[in-house]
């Protein structure tokens, strides 16, 4: 990845908190889709980010970084350009989930959790994803993949190289 | 509203968008104004049709005929013959055509399968959902009308304890009850919720009334605000149900568009508004306090109890907190009387259940049928047997927090209070059906990983016991387990129970316990004799 000019980059970072103030409003009871929009628009929720939240919603930063740590749907690390979620709940895993993970993490070379050095990928296992009667499951940033097999695992990641 | 003579539904769940559904219904729009049918055919997308064997699927009623998996390309052939020749297509229909909604209704007047009982999807899969006209075709807002013009709040509760109707989220308590607490503080302000952050693993039944039938929670839920005397609304709906949100989005603002949402709803005094809060991934959030947390913008973490919602709720306010599924009951309550409804289901457990069928099982996907029936009757009629003809070992109920069920309890109805005194506990309508090629060691291993990322920390005991509990279930699993294991996971599970602050801690030891009861040989054959007697676990050390 390109490295990313500094001021502009905190230009990006306050557009985003500022498009995300204005659709919730600066309230704390908003604080987690507040949070969300930012997410979703950078990838992560970087400290600046942060930072900005809680001065405009005049709450600590402890109680804002409090939630951002919390949900799974919300990350303080920055992200890979495509985030491959696995669910490793019970109803996939018994359908063939477990050598649907160990043919992801073989095709990334990535553990539970990691960022590809290339900035390219990370990995991650969720909970169940509610999708339960088409398992195994694994979403691939906002696009949902069922019945799973290892066999389909290089075709389906093909598909964001 | 035009007369038609045909209706085309395309399921539009999110494995259906995947496999090109968006495609499937443009084909279909250009191909019925080719033919010129424009005029007497509609077309329209809805939601999870409650089916995932052959998807995208088309049904097309009135001959509830189910056509799936449908490609583009299959669209001039389907409408030339079905909707312009007027006879089904054969070849193109879905493999197992008898299971869901109308079509489970339609097949079971043949005599070939037991009718489904469909009282809260009964709308599911044959409206569409985005348009709440279809919603008011279908009785929809009646109920609500009804509670309004010619019942007291009073009166609507003592209909709902007279029904029975019992919570579906898992616990079974009673809604009349719950509702009558509520009812009875003096406050101002209440509030009422619908839990919509289903993630019990395995469970999927309220995402599918969510995105096939948004309205009718809408409805119940003023018919809560009406009875306890609420006048705003929240549905809390998990961060990954999308389509879920977007159809609630939608169905809500028409709701305030036609009036049956916002001040003086049927020009009586009462008045009634609902949010919508979306989840960010956390499974503690099902738990009623700490989803109350997450409204207000905390952390997920949950409450001590007392004092409980019904009396210091949101924002410290009395609060009604009621499951999708369950709310989902209400209408039709109110609407065809308590009698009508307690003729379904058992005298302590009236109604329908809806169920997840997963696992080593033929047919996968969503049933709703009267409570009582067995775990054996749902593996061979609707499950369609056992994948390749294994034997069943055993079937996990409600998500990770249900009961492991062994193959003698599978002729004990399902209902709350038979499986009580079978020790085990129905939880939130999953079944997890397992057959003899799974290792309980593996599977508990998987449950105990499962509490232990998802346990929110504020307690030790939960947030000791579980990690300390998937240590040992790993060692037991690669072979280095010894026997006194066994003795410490008891005592853990045990005092997770007594000792664990909600729900979650509480019920995370059940799985253990099941595990030792009804599996101990297999459990010990992996200590004693390092060896996992169905192959599965990788039993790496010995000793």
């Amino acid at each position: 990845m390109q490295p990313e000019n500094g001021n502009h980059k905190k230009e990006r970072i306050l557009a985003a908190v500022e498009a995300a103030l204005e659709r919730y409003g600066a309230r704390r009871e908003e604080l987690i889709p507040i949070l969300s929009d930012i997410n979703r628009a950078l990838g992560y929720l970087p400290p600046e980010a942060l930072n900005e939240v809680s001065r405009r919603l005049k709450e600590p930063h402890s109680q804002v970084m409090s939630v951002a740590s919390f949900y799974q749907m919300l990350s303080t690390k920055p992200r890979g350009k495509h985030v491959v979620q696995f669910c490793e709940s019970a109803p996939c895993h018994v359908v063939g989930g477990r050598e649907v993970w160990e043919a992801l993490q073989e095709h990334l070379h990535l553990e539970a959790g990691e960022t590809s050095p290339d900035g390219q990928w990370t990995l991650v296992t969720v909970s169940c994803l509610g999708l339960c009667s088409v398992g195994p499951v694994i979403v691939v940033d906002e696009d949902v993949y069922g019945n799973v097999t290892p066999e389909r695992v290089p075709e389906i990641l093909a598909r964001y190289r | 509203m035009k007369m038609i003579r045909s209706m085309v539904l395309v399921s539009g769940d999110s494995l259906s968008l995947e496999r090109g559904a968006e495609q499937v219904l443009q084909a279909l729009q250009n191909e019925i104004q080719a033919f010129g049918l424009s005029d007497e055919v509609s077309v329209m997308m809805i939601g999870d049709v409650g089916r995932h064997d052959a998807l995208p699927m088309v049904i097309v009623y009135p001959e509830a005929a189910v056509y799936g998996p449908v490609r583009p390309e299959d669209v001039h052939y389907l409408v030339e013959e079905h909707l312009y020749k007027g006879r089904i297509a054969n070849d193109l229909l879905a493999p197992v055509r008898e299971l869901s909604g109308r079509i489970a209704w339609v097949a079971a007047r043949k005599g070939t399968l037991p009718a489904e009982q469909r009282i809260v999807l009964r709308r599911v899969g044959l409206i569409n959902p985005d348009d709440i006209e279809e919603y008011i075709l279908h009785d929809g807002y009646t109920a609500l009308g009804k509670v309004l013009t010619e019942m007291t709040p009073n009166e609507v509760i003592e209909e709902i304890k007279k029904s029975g109707l019992r919570g579906r989220g898992g616990a079974g308590f009673p809604t009349g009850a719950k509702w009558s607490f509520v009812a009875r503080e003096k406050s101002a302000k209440k509030y009422i919720i619908c839990n919509a952050d289903e993630s019990e693993p395995g469970t999927f039944k309220d995402r599918i009334i969510l995105e096939g039938d948004p309205h009718s929670i809408i409805e119940a839920m003023a018919i809560a605000g009406y009875a306890v005397g609420a006048d705003e609304g929240y549905i809390y709906v998990r961060g990954e149900y999308l389509l879920a949100q977007e159809r609630l989005r939608r169905a809500i603002e028409q709701a305030r568009e036609m009036g049956f949402l916002g001040k003086n709803i049927f020009g009586t005094d009462f008045s009634f508004d609902i949010h919508i809060h979306t989840g960010a991934g956390a499974y503690i959030c099902g738990e009623e306090t700490a989803l109350i947390e997450s409204i207000e913008g905390k952390r997920g973490q949950p409450r001590s109890r007392p004092p409980f919602p019904t009396t210091y709720g949101l924002w410290g306010k009395p609060t009604v907190v009621n499951n999708v599924e369950t709310l989902a009951n209400v209408p039709p309550i109110v609407l065809n009387g308590a009698d009508w409804y307690r003729r379904f289901g058992t005298p302590s457990s009236p109604g329908t259940k809806v169920y997840t069928i997963l696992g080593n099982v033929n047919v996968t996907g969503v049933i709703e049928v009267p409570m009582g029936i067995t775990l054996r009757e749902v593996i061979n009629i609707y499950a369609k047997g056992m994948k390749g003809g294994a034997a069943f070992k055993l079937a996990q109920t409600g998500g990770s927090s249900g009961s492991l069920i062994p193959a003698s309890l599978q002729d004990t109805p399902m209902d709350f209070d038979s499986y009580a005194k079978a020790g085990v506990a129905l939880g939130s309508g999953a079944l997890l059906i397992c057959d003899e090629n799974t290792c309980v060691v593996d599977l508990v291993k998987v449950l105990m990983n499962f509490f232990r990322k998802e346990s929110c920390g504020k307690c030790n005991p939960c947030r000791i016991g579980t990690q300390r509990a998937y240590e040992i279930m790993c060692a037991i699993a690669e072979g280095r387990g010894k026997m006194e294991d066994l003795d410490q996971l008891l005592w853990l599970s045990e005092n997770m129970y007594l000792l664990s602050n909600c729900g979650l801690g509480q019920t995370a030891g059940t799985p253990i316990k099941d595990m030792l009861k009804h599996f101990r040989a297999e459990v010990e054959a992996h200590i004693a004799l390092h060896v996992c007697p169905t192959g599965v676990c990788k039993i790496k050390a010995f000793a």
